[in-house]
């Protein structure tokens, strides 16, 4: 008995270990999109509440916290506070399979890969439930758009990711990326790297793809009727699953924790801190897209992933197949 | 091997409940939910099972993308929310036939499982002992196995779904398209094509 009550004491204190940086790191994320974003545009951003505006964020969390929680009459009540919640979840459940450093991950599961995919794949759900059941029409157009957004980029996803396990020959991520030794996948696979970013924004819902948000004409879509800690549960859930994809980017591409060249100085710094460069540089990307770039139109945007990314990426995994069974390069 | 069982029976029991709540609810949208819970389920059993790979698959092709797909159809189509109690009746005599299938089926499975056993290789039924020695001689993953079989013993049937899946895939296709004349396209390539010497014209 004692042997299975250390074992939930031991999962319960590593799963905190694993969640209690991820929401401190969304809430200085917050506050660095909007740094960056204010410096960009030649404005000061943020820089009251706390030494330059440090404490920001948790302010914005404290009032999100204290007000008031808004129920819709016509809602449908069990869905509509299920789907925040799932969504926020979800977002946390992936990164119990993510490689921080060598032998520093919480469960090595050698089918790493295939769980992100899946789990990444049920956060359509929260969104398209919270969507139908706030029973408002801005809602529920907002969810379905971005239901199919998300759907649609997933498959040249999966296809670039495909490319990836070819060269790794494994669907360990520690394999992946102890495979990346000799060369990171951004060289050989660049195109392809292009494409999983762009594809990662829409899978996001990023800027230039924030058609789900779109305030403009949806009133910010599928979070409309929330409010309060429903509200701050789909941002927080928003916030980790943009982290995630900059750290699969890191991990798929970007050789994650191996430093750049094998250098003596480069080797002794801790392999967490390059993985940790590595996803805050992608992040930095993620933000330096949003304000640059003007937003989609949706059939623009549908036209992007079916018609652009789906051929080209299929095109890269024939070729990709091809020169490593030609030169009997498969592993 | 207590886990394992305290697991099955979980995750059993579970599915079995939700799918009765995929019959039983009202409102259409609510089964659809329970069917995705009992897509988990099913997953959940394959993990103990361990295979791994087939879970994985599982809820990313029917929870990731058919039970949305679903969803979608049902949320659009704004169906009402049905009085069961008339037509329970009308569907019973085609149940009872499907039912009673499914009963002869597990009877058929049960009769093979029901062989007596020579007691003097008990040992060797002892699922941690054939697992362990096994494994630790030569460990192979989920994947690799499929690979070994689809691609060598029965790579036929393997080209024959695809081929299946091609012809649907082509079929559904040609049932939904058809070109409309009336509405603006955008041409990139025209766009692109563009320079500043032809686009600006004086017209008098």
């Amino acid at each position: 008995m004692t042997y299975y009550l250390i074992l939930i004491f031991n999962i319960v204190l590593k799963s905190l270990a694993l969640i209690v940086p991820l929401l401190v790191g969304v809430a200085y994320l917050t506050l660095l999109e909007r740094k960056v974003m204010a410096s960009m545009q030649q404005r000061r951003g943020p820089n009251v509440v706390g030494i330059f505006g440090m404490l920001q964020a948790f302010a914005d969390g404290l009032k999100l916290f204290v007000k008031e929680t808004i129920l819709p009459s016509s809602a449908n009540t069990l869905i509509f506070i299920l789907a925040p919640i799932i969504t926020f979840l979800i977002s946390l459940f992936v990164w119990a399979v993510i490689p921080f450093n060598y032998n520093s991950v919480f469960v090595d599961i050698n089918i790493g890969v295939l769980f992100i995919l899946a789990i990444s794949s049920l956060g359509v759900y929260g969104i398209i439930t919270s969507g139908w059941s706030s029973n408002s029409k801005w809602s529920f157009l907002g969810s379905l758009r971005s239901a199919a957004q998300m759907i649609s980029y997933e498959v040249s996803i999966g296809i670039i990711i495909l490319c990836v396990l070819l060269c790794s020959g494994s669907l360990n991520l520690s394999e992946i990326v102890e495979s990346q030794r000799k060369v990171w996948y951004i060289l050989p696979l660049f195109p392809l790297f292009v494409m999983f970013f762009i594809s990662g924004l829409a899978e996001t819902n990023r800027a230039p793809f924030d058609l789900p948000e779109a305030e403009a004409e949806l009133v910010s879509g599928y979070s409309t009727e929330y409010s309060a800690m429903g509200f701050a549960l789909f941002f927080l859930g928003e916030y980790a699953n943009m982290i995630l994809m900059s750290t699969t980017v890191t991990i798929y591409f970007l050789g994650g924790w191996l430093p750049p060249i094998d250098f003596i100085v480069f080797n002794f710094i801790p392999g967490f801190f390059w993985f940790g460069l590595k996803t805050t540089g992608v992040l930095f990307l993620f933000i330096w897209v949003r304000a640059a770039y003007p937003r989609y139109r949706y059939d623009q945007l549908m036209r992007l992933g079916w018609k652009v990314f789906l051929p080209f990426s299929l095109g890269w995994l024939l070729l990709i197949s091809g020169i490593l069974l030609g030169f009997d390069w498969l592993i | 091997m207590f886990a394992e069982n305290i697991f099955f029976f979980f995750f059993s029991f579970l599915s079995i409940i939700f799918s009765f709540f995929v019959i039983i609810s009202k409102n259409p949208v609510h089964s659809i939910l329970s069917l995705i819970l009992v897509f988990f389920n099913a997953a959940g059993l394959l993990i103990v099972l361990g295979a791994e790979f087939l879970a994985m698959l599982f809820i990313i092709v029917y929870v990731g993308a058919v039970a949305v797909l679903f969803l979608f159809v049902i949320m659009m189509l704004n169906v009402k929310v049905t009085n069961l109690t008339a037509s329970v009746y009308r569907y019973l005599p085609i149940s009872c036939v499907f039912g009673s299938i499914f009963f002869l089926q597990f009877l058929m499975f049960l009769y093979l499982d029901l062989v007596s056993v020579n007691t003097n290789y008990l040992y060797l039924l002892d699922n941690n002992f054939i697992n362990e020695w096994t494994v630790s001689l030569a460990p192979v993953t989920n994947i690799v196995v499929l690979g070994q079989l689809l691609y060598t013993y029965y790579s036929y049937l393997f080209i024959i779904s695809g081929v299946i899946l091609l012809v649907s895939m082509l079929g559904a296709i040609s049932l939904t398209l058809h070109r409309r004349n009336d509405i603006k396209k955008q041409f990139i390539h025209k766009q692109i094509e563009r320079d500043f010497n032809s686009s600006i014209v004086w017209k008098y």
